[in-house]
């Protein structure tokens, strides 16, 4: 539970940094420590205390693998999660680079041409 | 049974990577291999037939029989909801890529701008057709990088900056639909959504666990819809990118990430409750004033058709807010026109961008002379997005009204009614000054489009009249068995339950 609270805890942090934050990089930062604070709660979901890892080896038993280790599926989710979350922060980067070119700021205020 | 199911997500992602391999050697061809693929899936979307089905990728998939009965492996499930909403890709995406081909200047870029319309189409068909909630998720993300990029495509400090901001709210709905689905995870074991479904059913959750979850969703998937609090980014996003795009994102992806989630996932998996029907009421009513009010502000023609799309979801969030049969048809009927006419609007403000120059409505006029196609497709759009009989707003209008009053939410009827009058005067206001009127000494050496480009725009409007005009003979089917996959007629059974027949094949009980 305290695991829990404390993922949340971090998504908090991130949306923090992503609301209150005017320089894009430290936005980009919030976002991606909201997505790993997201990714951290999926895994502690598939946690379960003294279990194994999820590593089925020849010869193991499976009906005394699946009682004895962690869940393996959180684990495959945050793979693909974080490898998305890699490519959404790459993008990010990507366009922060390009609207320095542009405006020559990272601040969001300075460059503000779009009205909502 | 279902294995052609598959190809509605293989065949835009081998066209993508077709268009990806041949930037270099022949990238003329990327236009026309769009061209080929939506193509492709318009045959597909309308020659599927049968019911239902399921598909397991990579051909692995086990159905656990007895009573926790559950399936194991990524299901692709095609049901008459999903199958409406391909449908509706399919002929939006050949609109646009159609009128794509003479749009879009040969340039460096070209290729990669079709790469990614590929990508776009083929995240949006696997949302469609995704039978566990993390894959929704994973097609979600796929559909949005792509529209991310395609916002950016132009990369000006406005369209980046625009992008940027899109980029940044769509991810943290992202992150809102993660975590209700880690939330759905821990409290059931399950990912798949008719398994999620049946365990829901069976009351093993906590109701506090559900109603977080909910709001998360309803949070998430109402941003990718733009409903009204969530709706900042859609006015920059939507006019920034080129217009077939604008169409795509207006007329497909708010609906296929948006409207089609919510109601797959809020109807179908969590099942709808009377506190997020209300939601769903306020976001539409909200949506509906917001939308159409805001945009009489505006003399950017894209902005002005971007704050109706916000408005133009309100109608079918408030439909979804009633829950009734009636209420999800009169809904997805809504969301089909919109797609329709909306792609038509959007496309239709490409080309008199470039037949007049620009894009405020102050300096456009009396074109219909110069380019009477243009001026007749952006017409009949206009008519149909104001909701004048014959054409399909009218009807779709009418039906949500009716299924309002008929549920007895009186109050909502008369908010609907009253931003479809203001909607009415946006879009009178729209073409008088678009088309008609003196033309500016600015425009006498105004030309009609090529052909390529008028002839998709007009196809779009001939078919929100034949919608308008035949829906009792064939429309109505499309939209009966869509709504049927999701609210039983007459309530006689759980409506989740049509659903997980149709995953595991068998009744359950």
């Amino acid at each position: 539970m305290t695991f829990y609270a404390l993922t949340l805890a971090l998504a908090g942090v991130g949306i923090y940094g992503l609301l209150a934050k005017k320089n894009m990089l430290k936005k980009v930062l919030g976002l991606a420590i909201l997505d790993h604070a997201v990714n951290l709660l999926l895994v502690a979901v598939g946690y379960r205390a003294g279990a194994s890892p999820p590593i089925l080896l020849a010869g193991d038993d499976p009906a005394a693998f699946v009682r004895g280790s962690v869940d393996p599926l959180p684990q495959a989710l945050v793979l693909t999660s974080i490898v998305i979350g890699l490519g959404v922060t790459m993008l990010l980067v990507a366009m922060v680079l390009r609207l320095h070119q542009r405006y020559g700021t990272l601040d969001v205020d300075r460059m503000d041409r779009l009205k909502g | 049974m279902g294995t052609y199911i598959p190809v509605f997500v293989a065949l835009p992602l081998l066209a993508g990577f077709a268009c990806l391999l041949l930037k270099g050697p022949a990238p003329r061809a990327t236009p026309w291999i769009s061209v080929a693929s939506m193509l492709g899936l318009l045959a597909l979307a309308v020659g599927v037939r049968g019911d239902a089905g399921v598909s397991f990728a990579g051909g692995w998939g086990v159905r656990l029989s007895g009573d926790g009965a559950f399936v194991v492996g990524i299901a692709l499930v095609l049901d008459g909801l999903s199958r409406l909403f391909l449908l509706l890709v399919a002929v939006v995406g050949t609109a646009s890529a159609v009128y794509a081909l003479r749009y879009l200047e040969p340039e460096p870029g070209l290729s990669l701008f079709h790469v990614l319309f590929n990508l776009l189409v083929a995240g949006m068909n696997g949302a469609l057709l995704a039978g566990d909630l993390f894959n929704l998720y994973v097609f979600v993300e796929v559909a949005s990088l792509a529209s991310y990029g395609l916002v950016a495509y132009r990369t000006g400090g406005t369209e980046v900056e625009a992008a940027f901001k899109y980029l940044v709210l769509g991810t943290l709905a992202s992150t809102a639909i993660l975590l209700g689905i880690t939330v759905l995870y821990a409290a059931t074991g399950y990912l798949n959504m008719a398994d999620l479904s049946g365990a829901i059913g069976r009351g093993g959750v906590p109701p506090v666990a559900l109603l977080f979850a909910s709001s998360l969703f309803v949070l998430g998937f109402g941003t990718k819809t733009a409903a009204m609090p969530f709706h900042a980014w859609l006015p920059d996003a939507h006019p920034s990118a080129p217009a077939p795009i604008s169409a795509m994102l207006s007329g497909l992806l708010i609906k296929t990430l948006g409207i089609y989630a919510l109601v797959r996932v809020l109807y179908v998996v969590v099942g709808i409750d009377e506190n997020v029907r209300l939601v769903l009421t306020v976001l539409g009513c909200l949506s509906m004033w917001g939308g159409v009010l805001l945009a009489q502000a505006q003399d950017d023609l894209k902005r002005i058709l971007a704050f109706h799309s916000v408005s133009q979801m309100g109608y079918v969030l408030v439909a979804l807010g009633i829950g009734s049969w009636l209420g999800v048809a009169a809904a997805l009927f809504h969301a089909l026109n919109h797609a329709l006419f909306k792609s038509a609007l959007f496309l239709s403000a490409g080309s008199l961008e470039r037949v007049t120059g620009t894009r405020r409505l102050s300096e456009m006029g009396g074109v219909f002379r110069r380019a009477p196609a243009t001026s007749v497709g952006l017409v009949g759009a206009c008519l149909s997005i104001s909701g004048i009989p014959p054409f399909n707003g009218f009807w779709s209008k009418l039906l949500i009204l009716i299924a309002l009053a008929s549920a007895g939410q009186y109050a909502v009827a008369v908010i609907a009614a009253g931003a479809a009058l203001m909607t009415l005067v946006t879009f009178v206001k729209v073409q008088h000054k678009a088309v008609f009127g003196a033309l500016p000494a600015r425009l006498e050496g105004a030309r009609e489009v090529p052909a390529a480009m008028y002839v998709p725009v007009l196809a779009l409007v001939a078919l929100c009249l034949l919608s308008g005009l035949l829906w009792p003979v064939g429309v109505d089917g499309l939209i009966g068995s869509a709504a049927s996959a999701v609210r039983a007629p007459a309530d006689e059974r759980p409506a989740a339950s049509v659903y997980v027949e149709t995953v595991h094949g068998r009744p359950t009980r």
